[in-house]
């Protein structure tokens, strides 16, 4: 009942702040979290979860970006008719890649994935007719507030963490689990583990998908480079999940919110205060951190919330004893 | 028709044959023992019958329906449910999780799996432990567990791989009697076993095997006796 308590609070929180905290800097910084809370929570159903580590999930979040974005520049509608679309095309992406990839196991289907992003990539850049090539696609933004934005992100990041605490917590969620544990004991008690990885597939790709597409419609500039990038996307989804916690529904959401702050923080040279050789550190501090975490909290800071709170609460105990 | 009957099973590994034109059958409600030395090919006939290698050779039939080229859930499905040898639990579940997954088998549905899960832990005797993670067992608590996960598929034939290795005496006789128990609610066994004196009171027929081959079938006493048994166990003078 507290836990319901303290996710009611938060929601309401998260819906206020806005409306409080008016800077469209603020706004804009929490808008990419949201993006990054659908994209790592999606990556940990099928990663975490199921046992299958994606380093493609560029793939899916480029194709989103890209299915908006071709809504504008080839049917001439609007980008967000591309949340409509991106989410049963990027699942059609990932069934086809899954087909082909599920045959591997552990690293080499990781590799497989490596493989696709990068294929991806270079047909984006390179079928101009298509995709504008290099120059990317450019639209017009809908709305000139970010409120709007702030809303619907916030909508599809709630959407997302409960559909996964929903498939983990069903039989689904059990084959998956059962399936990262040991494939050939799960397919002795009736687990198609082909079947079951295609569906965490999709779930998976649909909701990248449509974070891509959020993300056209949200920045209203996308190139190959920045939707299908290994190092910005399949990467960060990857460590998004690590630092909160792999196979934690909320491991993900709080993964998202560090990195982001994180990373805007060393951007900005810590807002301003600094001077500005420190915005080139991020990538330095991300690595500290994911060093950190892999030694000190290998099931990332959710996973591992007991070994934090065992950490402070020795001390609270040794203070009260000097005390007494 | 018999209720499971293999008809010259071969398997080849290249040049090695693992098992050789192999045939017999269990009739419904039947222990039947298989035994033989180590390397003589008895795991390779478990993983033969559950489609995790595909017969060179022969016919797999259960229930009058043709098993080859099945894939392993799907004759999970069909009723037949085995343990490993090298005991596999999930290892980050716990033990309820564990057998719940294999109650999916049968139902779509969260409760009605927990139900089925509680209810074959109590029969396997593990309804103290549900909260265990798969990991944290006994090697006996183990060897209960994956008979639990493959019972709670609703198995009408179960495969068991030397679920009595590495146990003590005590363990082995609760183990004898866990089997017993299930044979009388009504499943079909076939058990691999190393432990003679646990084979011999259980299994209604033996079949020994060598080299891929039946070598003898029968009653304990008959099989034990047969001088092609005692020849590949202890060798010729």
């Amino acid at each position: 009942m507290d836990k319901k308590k303290a996710l009611f609070a938060l929601i309401v929180i998260l819906a206020l702040l806005p409306l409080v905290w008016t800077s469209d800097y603020y706004r804009h910084i929490f808008i990419l979290t949201f993006i990054w809370v659908i994209i790592g929570s999606a990556w940990n159903l099928l990663s975490g979860y199921a046992g299958q580590v994606s380093f493609g999930h560029a793939i899916f979040f480029g194709t989103g970006a890209y299915t908006a974005g071709l809504c504008v520049t080839k049917l001439h509608i609007s980008a967000w008719w591309g949340m409509l679309f991106a989410g049963p095309v990027t699942m059609l992406v990932g069934f086809i890649i899954g087909w082909i990839c599920f045959r591997l196991r552990g690293p080499y289907f990781a590799l497989a994935t490596i493989a696709f992003g990068e294929i991806f990539l270079q047909v984006a850049k390179v079928w101009k007719s298509l995709t504008g090539g290099m120059l990317g696609i450019l639209i017009i933004q809908s709305f000139r507030s970010k409120l709007p934005y702030y809303y619907i992100g916030l909508a599809l990041a709630l959407l997302c963490i409960a559909v996964v605490y929903k498939v983990v917590n069903s039989k689904w969620g059990y084959y998956f689990v059962a399936i990262r544990e040991d494939q050939d004991a799960a397919e002795a008690i009736g687990v198609s583990s082909f079947r079951y990885k295609t569906i965490a597939l999709l779930i998976s790709s649909f909701f990248t998908g449509l974070a891509g597409a959020f993300y056209m419609n949200y920045m209203a500039f996308i190139d190959p480079q920045v939707v299908f990038s290994l190092h910005h996307i399949s990467i960060m989804a990857i460590l998004v999940s690590i630092i909160g916690g792999v196979g934690t529904i909320w491991g993900p959401p709080l993964g998202a919110f560090i990195m982001v702050w994180l990373q805007e923080t060393f951007r900005s040279s810590l807002f301003g205060l600094a001077p500005r050789w420190i915005s080139e550190a991020h990538v330095l501090a991300f690595g500290i951190l994911v060093i950190l975490v892999i030694r000190y909290l290998p099931n990332g800071i959710v996973g591992d919330w007991h070994k934090i709170v065992a950490v402070f609460s020795r001390k609270t105990t040794l203070l009260s004893q000097e005390k007494s | 028709m018999a209720f499971f009957s293999v008809q010259g099973l071969t398997k080849r590994f290249g040049g090695l044959v693992a098992v050789n034109n192999l045939s017999f059958s269990v009739d419904e409600g039947e222990i039947l023992g298989l035994i033989g030395p180590n390397g003589s090919g008895k795991t390779t006939v478990f993983n033969l019958i559950m489609g995790v290698y595909h017969p060179s050779s022969g016919t797999i039939e259960f229930k009058g329906r043709i098993l080859n080229g099945l894939p392993t859930w799907k004759i999970c499905k069909l009723g037949i449910g085995r343990t490993f040898q090298i005991t596999r639990p999930l290892r980050r579940m716990t033990v309820l999780e564990n057998v719940m997954t294999g109650a999916f088998a049968r139902t779509d549905s969260f409760e009605v799996a927990k139900e089925k899960a509680k209810e074959v832990l109590d029969f396997c005797g593990l309804g103290h432990k549900t909260h265990f993670l798969g990991k944290e067992l006994t090697v006996a608590d183990r060897k209960r567990l994956e008979i639990a996960k493959a019972l709670a598929t609703n198995p009408s034939l179960l495969l068991l791989d030397e679920v009595m290795a590495g146990l003590t005496p005590q363990e082995q006789m609760e183990g004898v009697e866990l089997v017993k128990k299930i044979r009388n609610s009504g499943v079909t066994v076939i058990i691999v076993e190393h432990i003679m004196h646990v084979i011999m009171g259980l299994c209604d027929r033996i079949l020994c095997i060598n080299y891929g081959q039946a070598i003898a079938c029968g009653s304990a006493e008959e099989v034990a006796s047969h001088p092609q048994v005692i020849e590949a166990y202890l060798g010729k003078d």
